[in-house]
């Protein structure tokens, strides 16, 4: 990583960590997770399924809320404030902007999610239900974070707040949906249509290989393919995100 | 040898909804040359602030091209002897003065321990050595200016472009910034400057530029911009006589001397002429320049433009 890009990123993680809709979500994902012992006593017979289950959803809501929160400003902040003119008029390429914003968003959602899954293990811990197999889902929610924080840069790069905002959760609702669009094709006799079903397809991300949560509270092993896939398709669905925030940024007009 | 050029530039900007372009620039050409103090003149809304964006690389011409130490301004390496100060310092607030100028040193590629060392003097230099620990959203605005002014000047840059660099300061903060670019033209340094109190800009510039609506309504020293721009005349007359002179305005009298504005040549010829025996007598006569802030007045009222400075609709 170049000095520049490493600066930039420390520079947004100490944004970040000096942000207190950081710690709201903290305090509020820590509390969820120690609530998930409370929350078992109220069920018959599965009190270890649903101490791991809630933990992990909460890792996967608070996770997301914290990439989409604080990545849809990540760039057009910036602009927004005009703190971006200093920053551009010294020697560096705007790609290497993006890359440093979105090294230290990454940054702080890897110290965010080592907080809420000591948590977590603590709880396991004392539970005695304690399992590798729960940090390898942490492990794929973390890639997934990674993707949405890719996400959230390239709209950011190209839209206001909001409209980034609603467009990142529309694309991890939907990137957990796409086998639906298998259903759809199914039920639609235009081509066109079947087409368009199929092109979404395999255009918006899939964010499927990245949620084992189901596999890892039920005790069914996760195959270390999986973790594999998800890896590669970490790296080239969320390069390309990433190389097109970049390519955006590279045009963009600092008004 | 030109540090910064200007070849025939033209910026357009559309609104959301509109379809028409609004031309902030049209067909701006001229050079900032090695060593000099550029002055950027003009008034609210000229184009100022959109031609240092242009050469700074963050916004792109319509039309024509810009060389910025002979490379193109979007490309990084034109800007790595350049140093710059926005308009209004919009700077990280969360940070502290240490923080924010070790953070702009390591943007320049600046190691420990001399980065230290660069971001100390700085601050002692800017006089704000006592407030570095001090985040900068509890600044004032004339020590946003001055920390501005350290960022800018981390790297010892060969070019310095400051944008309203005096603009919300008090009389105190104008004169160290003045001082502070005279020192940096000493030092051999380039300094491009704009700003619309032009007082500041006769008394320091080498040259100066002068935009009206776009366009550069006028270009070079300060003395060849009002030259042949003579508004008046000041005569100094021996003059016994407790009665005026019938000719023009009485500014001061001292025993027999009486200084006086004359406002043509016509009303000169006839004061000289008039001059006949008493002991009256003709001491001295010297035109009377235009100001910078008068010839900017009269370029904004020929161009037919408003003082507040108004864009408008067209061809660049």
């Amino acid at each position: 990583m170049s000095g520049r890009i490493l600066a930039i990123a420390l520079n947004t993680f100490r944004e970040a960590i000096r942000n207190r809709i950081l710690y709201l979500l903290l305090v509020f994902a820590v509390a969820l997770i120690l609530c998930a012992q409370a929350l078992s006593l109220l069920t018959v017979g599965s009190e270890e399924k649903i101490i791991k289950d809630f933990g992990l959803a909460t890792i996967d809501l608070f996770g997301v809320l914290t990439a989409v929160l604080l990545g849809i400003g990540l760039v057009s902040r910036e602009i927004e404030r005009r703190t971006v003119y200093v920053l551009l008029a010294k020697p560096i390429h705007r790609a290497e902007f993006v890359l440093g914003k979105y090294a230290g968003l990454v940054l702080t959602l890897l110290v965010n999610t080592a907080i809420m899954t000591l948590c977590f293990v603590l709880l396991l811990v004392a539970k005695g239900i304690a399992e590798p197999a729960m940090l390898l889902a942490v492990l794929l929610l973390f890639f997934q974070f990674l993707l949405i924080t890719a996400i959230a840069v390239l709209f950011s790069c190209l839209s206001n707040p909001i409209v980034s905002c609603i467009l990142t959760l529309a694309l991890y609702v939907t990137g957990h949906l796409l086998w639906s669009f298998d259903l759809l094709r199914a039920r639609v006799a235009a081509p066109w249509a079947r087409a368009l079903c199929l092109t979404l397809q395999r255009v918006l991300p899939d964010l499927a290989p990245f949620d084992v949560k189901g596999m890892v509270v039920h005790g069914i092993p996760v195959p270390p393919e999986r973790l594999g896939y998800a890896l590669v398709y970490l790296v080239l669905y969320g390069g390309a995100v990433l190389g097109l925030a970049c390519a955006a940024f590279q045009r963009k007009e600092m008004q | 040898m030109a540090v910064l050029t200007l070849d025939g530039v033209a910026k357009s900007y559309r609104t959301h909804l509109s379809l028409h372009k609004y031309w902030i620039l049209r067909d701006l050409s001229f050079e900032v040359r090695e060593g000099e103090i550029f002055g950027f003149i003009g008034t609210n809304g000229a184009g100022k602030t959109t031609t240092i964006k242009l050469v700074l690389g963050l916004l792109f011409p319509d039309k024509g091209t810009i060389r910025l130490c002979g490379k193109d301004p979007s490309r990084p390496e034109a800007r790595r002897r350049v140093g710059f100060l926005p308009e209004n310092p919009y700077f990280h607030d969360y940070l502290t003065g240490l923080e924010f100028l070790d953070f702009h040193a390591r943007l320049h590629g600046f190691r420990q321990p001399e980065r230290r060392k660069r971001v100390l003097e700085l601050l002692e230099r800017v006089g704000l050595h006592n407030r570095a620990d001090r985040a900068l959203r509890l600044y004032s605005k004339g020590m946003l200016q001055r920390i501005g002014l350290a960022q800018a000047l981390l790297h010892d840059p060969d070019v310095v472009i400051l944008d309203e660099p005096m603009s919300g300061l008090d009389p105190i903060g104008r004169r160290d910034v003045r001082d502070l670019i005279l020192e940096l033209k000493r030092r051999g340094r380039t300094v491009f400057f704009s700003t619309h109190i032009l007082s500041d800009t006769e008394t320091i510039c080498d040259r100066v530029g002068m935009l009206v609506r776009g366009r550069l309504a006028a270009l070079g020293s300060v003395e060849e911009l009002v030259r042949g721009e003579v508004g008046s005349w000041e005569v100094t007359l021996a003059w016994p006589s407790p009665q005026d002179p019938p000719i023009g305005q009485v500014l001061s009298r001292r025993e027999d001397r009486v200084l006086l504005r004359v406002s043509s040549q016509a009303d000169l010829h006839r004061l000289v002429g008039s001059l006949n025996g008493g002991g009256a007598k003709l001491v001295a006569v010297s035109p009377a320049r235009r100001s910078l802030e008068e010839l900017l007045l009269k370029e904004v009222r020929c161009a037919g433009a408003q003082a507040d400075g108004v864009v408008e609709e067209g061809r660049p």
